[in-house]
C-alpha cells in the first residue's frame, strides 16, 4: 500500500545532505571541541561555521544562536533563563493560551518554585493574539513576554513584529517560538524585534535532538544546563556535533529554498482545503483562514471522534495528527483548541495535515478520495451525529 | 499500542446501528474524554435477541463496544448484566491502561439498557395491575 505522510510537522526524515554532513563527525572528526589539539579544535571550527549558518537563516549573528537538544530546550532556556537573570525587573510572565507545552510547563514552573506569576493570554477565534489584550496584561513587573511566530496545531501566525514592539516600549523581553514557522516563513530577528527565538532541527530536515535558541545581543540568560562553558557558559555539556553541523546544513538549505517551498505547500494546502469543505458536511477549518503556515491545514469533523479516524486513515495508507483528547496520553484535549473557544465536543473531531515538499498533488487527491469515506463511516455508527440530525431535521 | 483484536473489531465493528423499537436503551458518556455510547435491546424470554450500538470515540471505545455487543447477543439478561469491564478487555486481548477506564463504557450502557427494559417492564406489569 502505498504511504502519504502528511504529519511533517511531527518528524521528518532527514534530509540526504544533512545526513552525509553529519557522519563523518560520528568517527573520523569524533575529537571534544573543547579539546586544544587539532582534533578538537577542528571539530570547534566545524561547529562554528554552522553556527553562522544557523544565524544567517533568521538574520542573526553567529555568536547569538546557543544550540540545544531541541525546541523543547531552546523554550525552557528562553523563559526560565530569561526571567531568572531579570529577577529585579519583576515576576511576572505573560504566554499566550496556545504555546507549545515547553513554553506552558516552564512558565507553570516559575510560578510554583520561583513565585512568579503567569498572565495565560486569550486568544481570537482564529487563535491570534490582539496586540490591545496584550497592551493591557503588561505590568510594572513584567519580565518576559513568549507568543510563538504560528501554531503547529491550527496553523495560524501571530503578528510578531507588533507584538514584539509593544513590549519593547515597556522594556519587556520578547521571545518567540518559531519551530513551526522555520522554512516555511521568512524570519529576520531585526524584523521581527525579538529578544529571543526559538528553532527545533527537525522541522528542517536536521536530526532529532537539535534545536538552537537566538538570543538578542548582551541579554543575559541563567543557564538550564549547569556544567562548563560550551556555547560560551549558556549551556553546559558536550556538544552534540553531528546534530549541528546537520542542523547547519539543513538552516542553509532551507534558507534557500524558502520561496519555492512556500508556494508548494500552499497549493498543497489550498487543494486539500477546498476539497475538505465542498465534499465534506459539518467541518470546522481551524486557525486562520488566510494568516497561516503555507503548509499545514486542520479541520475539527463535527460528531466523530479524531483517534478513530486518524486509525483508519492510517489503514489506507495516510499519515495525520490529532489534537483530541483520546490520542494524548492525559486524555486532556488540546488547551489550543479550547482557547480557540470550540467546545470539547467538536474539539474532539480535530485532525491536522502537514506538508513537506516531498509531498505531491496526487496524493492530495488520494486524501480527498479517501477522507470522506472514512469521515463518513465513523459518523455512520455515532450518536453524536444522530443527533445532529435530528435537530437538524427537526425530528 | 493497540492488540490485533482491538484492530480488528474497530475495522469490522459487529452490531452497529439502532434499533428503533427498542425494548431497552442505555446511554453513557464521559463529556471529559468524549466517548459516548449507546445500546439497543431487542429481549425475548429474558434473552437479549437483537443488540445494536452507537458509539463517538476512539478506536478503544468502538472495539469495546463492538466486543460488548458479540458478548451480550443470546445471552440471558442475568448472564448479560455480569459481563464486567475486565472480561471484555480480556477478550480484546488487553487495552491500553489510559483506555481502561475511559472507554471501557460499553459493558455500563450494557447494563443500563438491561436496567431499562425491567423498569419499562414492571411499569407495564403495574398499569396493567
Amino acid at each position: 500500500m502505498k504511504r502519504i505522510y502528511l504529519d511533517q510537522a511531527a518528524a521528518a526524515p532527514v534530509r540526504p545532505e544533512v545526513l552525509e554532513t553529519m557522519l563523518p563527525y560520528f568517527q573520523e572528526r569524533f575529537g571534544n571541541p573543547s579539546a586544544v589539539y587539532d582534533l578538537g579544535t577542528q571539530v570547534k571550527d566545524s561547529i562554528e561555521e554552522h553556527r553562522a549558518r544557523v544565524a544567517t537563516l533568521i538574520g542573526a549573528r553567529r555568536h547569538n544562536i546557543i544550540f540545544t537538544s531541541c525546541g523543547a530546550e531552546a523554550n525552557n532556556l528562553a523563559i526560565k533563563g530569561a526571567a531568572l537573570a531579570h529577577l529585579k525587573q519583576g515576576r511576572h510572565l505573560i504566554v499566550s493560551a496556545i504555546e507549545h507545552h515547553s513554553v506552558l510547563n516552564a512558565a507553570r514552573f516559575l510560578e510554583k518554585f520561583h513565585d512568579f506569576e503567569v498572565t495565560f493570554l486569550p486568544v481570537n477565534r482564529y487563535g491570534q493574539v490582539e496586540p490591545e489584550r496584550l497592551r493591557k496584561a503588561l505590568t510594572p513587573s513584567t519580565v518576559l513576554v513568549s507568543i510563538q511566530h504560528a501554531s503547529n496545531e491550527i496553523g495560524t501566525v501571530q503578528h510578531i513584529p507588533e507584538l514584539a514592539a509593544l513590549c519593547r516600549e515597556q522594556g519587556v523581553i520578547f521571545h518567540t517560538d518559531a519551530v513551526a514557522t522555520a522554512g516555511s516563513i521568512p524570519l529576520e530577528v531585526q524584523e521581527m524585534g525579538v529578544d529571543l527565538l526559538t528553532l527545533s532541527g527537525p522541522a528542517l530536515g536536521a536530526a532529532k535532538g537539535t534545536g538552537a535558541l537566538y538570543f538578542r545581543p548582551q541579554l543575559r540568560l541563567v543557564p538550564q544546563i549547569h556544567s562548563g562553558i560550551q556555547e560560551n557558559g549558556r549551556r553546559g555539556g558536550t556538544e552534540n556535533v553531528p546534530g549541528i553541523v546537520g542542523l547547519g546544513v539543513a538552516a542553509e538549505l532551507a534558507k534557500g529554498e524558502l520561496a519555492e517551498r512556500a508556494r508548494h505547500l500552499k497549493s498543497l494546502r489550498d487543494h486539500l482545503v477546498r476539497g475538505v469543505l465542498e465534499r465534506i458536511p459539518a467541518v470546522i477549518h481551524t486557525g486562520h483562514p488566510e494568516e497561516r503556515l503555507p503548509g499545514h491545514a486542520s479541520f475539527c469533523f463535527e460528531g466523530l471522534e479524531g483517534e478513530a479516524l486518524i486509525f483508519l486513515l492510517n489503514s489506507r495508507g495516510i499519515y495525520a495528527n490529532t489534537g483530541s483528547a483520546c490520542a494524548s496520553k492525559a486524555l486532556k484535549v488540546s488547551p489550543t483548541l479550547c482557547a480557540i473557544g470550540l467546545s470539547p465536543e467538536v474539539a474532539q473531531g480535530s485532525i491536522v495535515f502537514t506538508f513537506g515538499l516531498s509531498n505531491l498533488k496526487e496524493e492530495v487527491d488520494y486524501v480527498l478520495r479517501e477522507l470522506p469515506q472514512a469521515v463518513e463511516r465513523l459518523r455512520s455508527f455515532s450518536p453524536v451525529w444522530r443527533k445532529k440530525m435530528a435537530a437538524a431535521s427537526g425530528g | 499500542m493497540y492488540s490485533e483484536t482491538v484492530m480488528e473489531h474497530f475495522g469490522n465493528p459487529r452490531n452497529t446501528g439502532v434499533i428503533e423499537d427498542a425494548d431497552g436503551v442505555g446511554e453513557v458518556g464521559n463529556p471529559q474524554c468524549g466517548d459516548m455510547m449507546t445500546f439497543y435491546i431487542k429481549v425475548k424470554d429474558d434473552t437479549i435477541e437483537e443488540v445494536k450500538f452507537q458509539t463517538f470515540g476512539c478506536v478503544a471505545a468502538i472495539a469495546v463496544s463492538s466486543m460488548v455487543s458479540e458478548m451480550a447477543k443470546g445471552k440471558r439478561l442475568a448472564v448479560a448484566q455480569k459481563i464486567t469491564k475486565k472480561a471484555v478487555a480480556e477478550a480484546l486481548g488487553g487495552l491500553p491502561p489510559q483506555k481502561m477506564h475511559c472507554s471501557n463504557l460499553g459493558a455500563d450502557a450494557l447494563a443500563l439498557a438491561i436496567k431499562d427494559y425491567q423498569e419499562k417492564k414492571k411499569g407495564a406489569v403495574l398499569s396493567v395491575a
